[in-house]
């Protein structure tokens, strides 16, 4: 099946380049501390705001601490946030988009109604004012922006079921005698799949953004612990001095969420048998 | 082979027509000769995967992506060859001079565009009006598709009207512009059997009032010959056989010609099995169903009676067909004895025991005697599942198997149903339709069920797969001994499997007795209606065909 897969010239590449970041960012985030030359906490103020050097080969911030040290770092925490966070809105979301797509009736209704009085509030207003009852913790963040992205995981594993049922297969298997509770797990759900990566894949990227929001806005992972995005947010008052403090974790950034993209959009082809 | 003659007066004229994927790749059309004359009717007739839609689309140029025509090729049209014509130009022609009718009528008219636009937009393009003479002339082609109430229909969507109506539609805008080729891609295959006729007269009505000719694409041998007199049959890119229709229905010379002709319906010999003396397998007793309407903002609409007080009983082994248009009710009454539908009221009982709405574990277990097996084997088996664990589904729910004794009994249904042991590791998609249908037919046989209901199991096939799947459902019958209640609007599939036949109109069972005096003797006026429609070769093609075509030249 891989064999099959790499043979595609278009899907070999966004293969190739999703394996390699995906795999960087685990290396990175399981890693980090043993590969980054120095503790992301140290601080080298003499160093402060200098560029790329021997010393510090990406240059240090405002409190002269490293920042490969502290990219490796972050790493670890936004990788470890998106990912906890996807995983947490994806269960969730699927138990009641399948129970609201599925039983459709009642059950549908106070689902839906629960779920669009989460979408009618700003996803990220939503996670602040969770934040703010739940206090600024990486186990806060991971809670309030699952919540806040859980509802469109509903909403979307909704309309895929609501398809799928009424396909004769999924017929065929009720005919057959198989409890309701089979036919879904076992024919609705895998053709389900698709929509669900693309949906993962491109929310883990979202994530990462609303997380450095956060962070921006005060409630992110709370300093002096390292996280692209608060790397991003303290690095603004020196733009103009520093670019690369700036520049740096934004690549960062950039490049995983590609990365992860096109990891899932070959995901994607790769579970549809008929690629 | 009837090699077409150089004819000056042709207007449509295709030499070595060949069209290739790529520029060097396997030819799907491989040196196609026509000729066609201003008025006249020629029909390209072959199975799906030919070459006879790609044959078509290349006279408008509209091959898709990596398909060519070769360099030898000319399609010479009134005076130019359409294959050597800039892309502006030939867009003048497109629409203008050519025109085209789609086959599924579901999707070829935009759903966001009102019918009047629509028919507008042809007359904008290719000849200057006003607006107020472009609405005249589509009032008067609506008038005279006989459509009832011209003005509100110019203001409607096509999701307000049926299929065969679209289609008409459909065949009146593109006939606005007067083409002087109009080039009918399966016009009617979507459409059931009362429809398709009243929409292959219009078509046939309207090009001879223009002298518009036409080229008609179909898999339908039978259907062409009642309309058309030059026939060309396609396989796999090839034209085997080409001449007068009536000619090659009754003389084929080609193998392959003779294997169309014999796909042709034709009653089963023996006639109906001694039906009467079976035990009553499935009673079913005053049953109606409804649709409950949309609902609206407050209100719900009038729910919609599709199934209206139906009694039938369906005895041990027999086969009964259920017949009717589209909107009778016949699938609606399938699926409720399978239990995917509820009945509103009546009663539907199984070996005896009432089972209709009932959802205790013993009519859960009386149902597993009972399969269905679907209309379009595209969607009837899961994508994500390998052929070996779909048909081996249905006997996980038998305690008594394990894997190893599943394996072998999928072994052997996949024997009896004709299919070779490489393909059980293949997902659906990698079959073509007629091994698919046969796996949904192991699927629903897999566990010895008493009583099947097929629910249209051929129409998505092509005319030899079609013969080649009647054959396995009475001989697996034969074999099994289920009952089978075999629903479709094809009288011609009914003629060749069905003990008794029921014919149903509007919700209700209009006429039901054995399958001879059925199709011999019919008493109500719909059943004739139905069976004149269908067009049927060998009662009907000497004198039946002959005359309607002589009527429409």
């Amino acid at each position: 099946m891989i064999a099959r897969a790499l043979r595609r010239p278009g899907l070999k590449f966004n293969m190739l380049f999703g394996v390699i970041v995906t795999g960087a960012l685990i290396v990175l985030a399981v890693a980090g501390p043993w590969i980054a030359p120095y503790d992301p906490l140290k601080l080298d103020l003499p160093a402060r705001l200098s560029g790329p050097s021997a010393v510090h080969l990406l240059g240090a911030d405002e409190f002269g601490r490293d920042v490969l040290s502290r990219l490796a770092g972050g790493a670890r925490t936004s990788a470890w946030i998106a990912f906890a966070t996807v995983i947490f809105a994806l269960v969730i979301g699927i138990v009641f988009g399948v129970l609201a797509g599925f039983l459709r009736g009642w059950v549908d209704r106070l689902i839906m109604m629960v779920n669009d009085a989460f979408l009618a509030f700003p996803g990220l207003l939503l996670a602040l004012g969770l934040m703010a009852v739940i206090g600024a913790s990486r186990e806060g963040i991971i809670l309030a922006l699952g919540l806040a992205y859980m509802p469109i995981v509903v909403r979307v594993v909704r309309a895929a079921v609501m398809s799928i049922r009424e396909r004769e297969y999924v017929e065929a298997s009720r005919v057959m005698g198989n409890s309701e509770f089979i036919t879904m797990g076992r024919h609705v759900l895998p053709n389900c799949v698709a929509p669900i990566i693309v949906l993962a894949t491109t929310m883990f990227g979202w994530i990462i953004l609303s997380e450095s929001a956060l962070s921006f806005l005060g409630l992110g992972v709370p300093p002096p612990a390292p996280s692209w995005g608060n790397m991003l947010s303290t690095a603004r008052p020196y733009i103009s001095q520093a670019p690369h403090l700036i520049i740096l974790p934004g690549l960062c950034i950039s490049i995983t969420l590609l990365g992860i993209n096109m990891l899932g959009d070959a995901l994607r082809d790769w579970l549809d048998p008929k690629m | 082979m009837l090699v077409a003659t150089d004819n000056n007066n042709a207007m449509l004229s295709v030499r070595n027509l060949s069209i290739s994927v790529g520029t060097a790749g396997k030819r799907v059309v491989d040196e196609l000769n026509f000729d066609l004359a201003s008025g006249d009717m020629l029909a390209l007739v072959g199975e799906s995967g030919s070459g006879k839609t790609m044959a078509a689309r290349s006279i408008l140029g509209l091959l898709p992506a990596p398909l060519v025509t070769t360099p030898e090729s000319t399609i010479r049209f009134s005076g130019h060859d359409l294959t050597r014509l800039a892309p502006q130009t030939l867009r003048a022609i497109r629409g203008a001079e050519i025109g085209m009718v789609f086959q599924e009528p579901m999707v070829s008219l935009n759903p966001a565009i009102t019918i009047g636009e629509q028919m507008a937009e042809g007359l904008r393009l290719h000849r200057r009006m006003s607006r107020a003479e472009i609405n005249d002339r589509s009032l008067a082609m609506l008038e005279r598709i006989r459509i009832k109430d011209p003005g509100k229909c110019l203001a409607a969507y096509p999701h307000e009207f049926s299929g065969g109506m679209r289609q008409r539609i459909m065949l009146a805008s593109v006939m606005l512009l007067k083409p002087r080729l109009l080039i009918a891609d399966e016009p009617t295959t979507a459409l059931d059997t009362l429809v398709q006729r009243d929409v292959l007269d219009l078509m046939v009505e309207l090009t001879r009032e223009n002298g518009t000719a036409v080229l008609l694409i179909s898999h339908d041998l039978g259907m062409v010959s009642h309309y058309v007199r030059d026939v060309v049959v396609m396989r796999e890119g090839k034209a085997v056989e080409q001449g007068n229709s009536s000619e090659v229905l009754h003389a084929p010379r080609h193998d392959y010609t003779k294997r169309l002709v014999d796909a042709l319906p034709k009653r089963s010999t023996g006639g109906s099995r001694a039906a009467s003396s079976g035990e009553t397998l499935v009673e079913i007793s005053n049953v109606v169903i409804d649709y409950p309407g949309r609902r609206r903002l407050f209100v719900r609409t009038e729910p919609k009676r599709a199934v209206d007080g139906v009694d039938l009983t369906i005895r041990r082994g027999e086969t009964l067909a259920l017949v009717g248009a589209s909107g009778s009710g016949k699938t609606t009454l399938g699926r409720a004895i399978v239990g995917l539908v509820k009945p509103s009221s009546g009663t539907i009982s199984f070996l005896g025991k009432a089972i209709a709405g009932d959802r205790s574990a013993e009519a859960h277990r009386q149902r597993r005697d009972m399969q269905i097996v679907f209309q379009d084997p595209y969607s009837s088996l899961d994508p994500r599942q390998r052929i070996a664990d779909i048909v081996a589904e249905p006997l996980r729910l038998d305690t008594g198997m394990d894997s190893r004794k599943r394996t072998t009994r999928v072994g052997e249904i996949f024997e009896e149903v004709g299919l070779t042991p490489e393909l059980l590791q293949r997902f659906p998609h990698q079959l073509s339709g007629g091994q698919r249908q046969r796996v949904a037919i192991a699927r629903a046989i897999a566990r010895r069920p008493a009583f099947v209901v097929a629910d249209e199991p051929v129409s998505a096939l092509d005319m030899t797969v079609q013969k080649q799947v009647l054959l396995l459902i009475r001989s697996l019958q034969e074999r099994y001994g289920f009952a089978c209640l075999f629903v479709s609007h094809d009288l011609g599939a009914v003629e060749q499997v069905a003990d008794r036949v029921a014919v149903m109109q509007d919700g209700r069972i209009v006429e039901i007795g054995d399958r001879d005096q059925v199709f011999d003797h019919p008493r109500h006026p719909y059943t004739r209606s139905l069976l004149d429609a269908a067009m049927l070769i060998d009662r009907r093609f000497n004198d039946g065909a002959v005359s309607r075509r002589a009527a429409v030249q």
